[in-house]
């Protein structure tokens, strides 16, 4: 099915961003627990330690720490209004393909679920590489883990116990459902009018939504095979630190690579 | 948004990166609010020699703040030196209205000497963690690209031509 569309930026604008947009506040109300790599790296880092969250989302892992600096960033306004309560960190609007930030500035980079999202082998890595390009340089060569450091977190590919399903040998791209019941989808028909490209349609205003209807949008992902993020963060000039397994996800950390 | 954030800002547009001109990001037509945080004086000595001083004095400075002084302060400038003589325990006691009140908790002598924030450490708190944008605009000072600030949320996503 996805197959009949050119993969690349107006995809990922379709088939991501404006599902994530639709679904902001459903999606928050049931993203409130860290997953406990991403926690104990965060937890680990000194006072003062200054930090990205490349697709914050939420702003979930924003209120792990309140003694470091975050600054989240989100493709979706409506993520960002729900980010920006977390102290004393600060979210924003970019897309993590143009970050806002001085390069080699942050002490740490995390990126938790979003490379996943982007949709050609060199948009991923294109990603992977704007995160590790926030990090710090190492003080020498030789000494590669003295500078910043990024966890980077994907859906993995083996998940036979989950839910889903997925193995070994299934296709990697895929697009998975989210079903919006009900009162999301009252508040989906109002959004809707406020873009300014939509012309509104007489009468609808009184548009009557039934509270039991469902509406499912669909997602975009690649999922992750054994190796896979590894093998991106070397193409993006990284040098992974530790890499793992963690329910259903690959996660991997990752320094800059020193110039040969 | 809090003006620490600022330190950690450029364009968006790749090219811009490399030219001096598009850091800081210029605030205009902002309006400011103050909002209370906790100081944390470790965070500040921490983040001190991350700060783009002179960068922060000319924002300072476009934002009609309090200038700040010419040369950054060290970390011993954020602190007083804890006094030698601690007072005796017994003062507390005789005070219990100051043990009540929830912003006066009880000295608890500890082997932990806690330090005191100095001014200028509460003046660059105030600044820094305490300032937010909430509304106007960060301009680039290459380029010349406004990128918008609402409900204090700065918004960096370009318009396609310019990705
Ligand atoms: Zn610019």
């Amino acid at each position: 099915m996805a197959e009949l569309e050119v993969r690349g930026e107006e995809y990922e604008a379709q088939h991501v961003h404006s599902v994530y947009e639709e679904i902001a506040s459903h999606f928050s109300s049931t993203r409130y627990k860290p997953w406990p790599i991403v926690e104990h790296f965060l937890k680990g880092l000194p006072d003062g330690a200054v930090g990205a969250d490349v697709g914050c989302g939420n702003g979930k892992y924003l209120a792990v720490n309140s003694k470091v600096f975050i600054v989240g960033s989100d493709r979706s306004t409506n993520l960002v209004q729900i980010a920006k309560s977390h102290e004393p960190h600060t979210a924003i609007v970019a897309d993590n393909l143009s970050l806002p930030h001085p390069l080699h500035s942050f002490d740490f980079a995390i990126s938790i679920a979003v490379v996943h999202h982007l949709s050609t082998p060199a948009r991923r890595v294109e990603a992977v590489k704007a995160i590790l390009d926030l990090l710090l340089r190492p003080k020498s060569n030789d000494q590669p883990q003295s500078g910043g450091r990024a966890l980077i977190y994907v859906w993995a590919l083996e998940q036979k116990d989950s839910r889903r399903g997925w193995d070994e040998g299934h296709e990697q791209d895929v697009m998975v459902p989210w079903v919006l019941k009900g009162g999301e989808k009252v508040k989906k028909e109002k959004g809707k009018k406020r873009r300014k490209d939509d012309v509104p349609k007489p009468n609808e205003e009184e548009r009557v939504v039934p509270v039991q209807e469902e509406k499912t949008f669909l997602r975009y992902y690649h999922l992750y095979k054994r190796g896979e993020l590894e093998h991106d963060i070397e193409e993006a000039g990284g040098l992974v630190v530790e890499s793992g397994y963690e329910k259903d996800n690959w996660w991997a950390t990752a320094v800059l690579r020193g110039k040969e | 948004m809090k003006l620490l954030t600022l330190n950690f800002l450029t364009c968006a547009i790749k090219t811009c990166k490399s030219s001096p001109a598009s850091f800081p990001l210029h605030p205009r037509d902002a309006e400011l609010e103050v909002v209370e945080a906790d100081l944390n004086l470790a965070f500040l000595k921490n983040i001190l020699p991350r700060l783009m001083w002179d960068e922060l004095r000319v924002i300072a400075s476009e934002l009609g703040l309090p200038a700040l002084p010419e040369t950054p302060p060290s970390k011993a400038d954020l602190s007083i030196p804890s006094p030698t003589a601690p007072a005796p325990a017994t003062t507390l006691q005789l005070d219990p209205e100051a043990i009540d009140a929830p912003e006066n908790p009880p000295v608890v002598e500890s082997d932990v000497e806690e330090e005191t924030p100095s001014q200028t450490a509460v003046d660059l708190h105030r600044i820094l963690l305490e300032t937010c944008i909430t509304e106007g605009k960060l301009v680039c000072g290459n380029c010349g690209h406004e990128y918008a600030v609402k409900e204090g949320v700065a918004n960096f996503l370009l318009p396609g031509h310019l990705v």
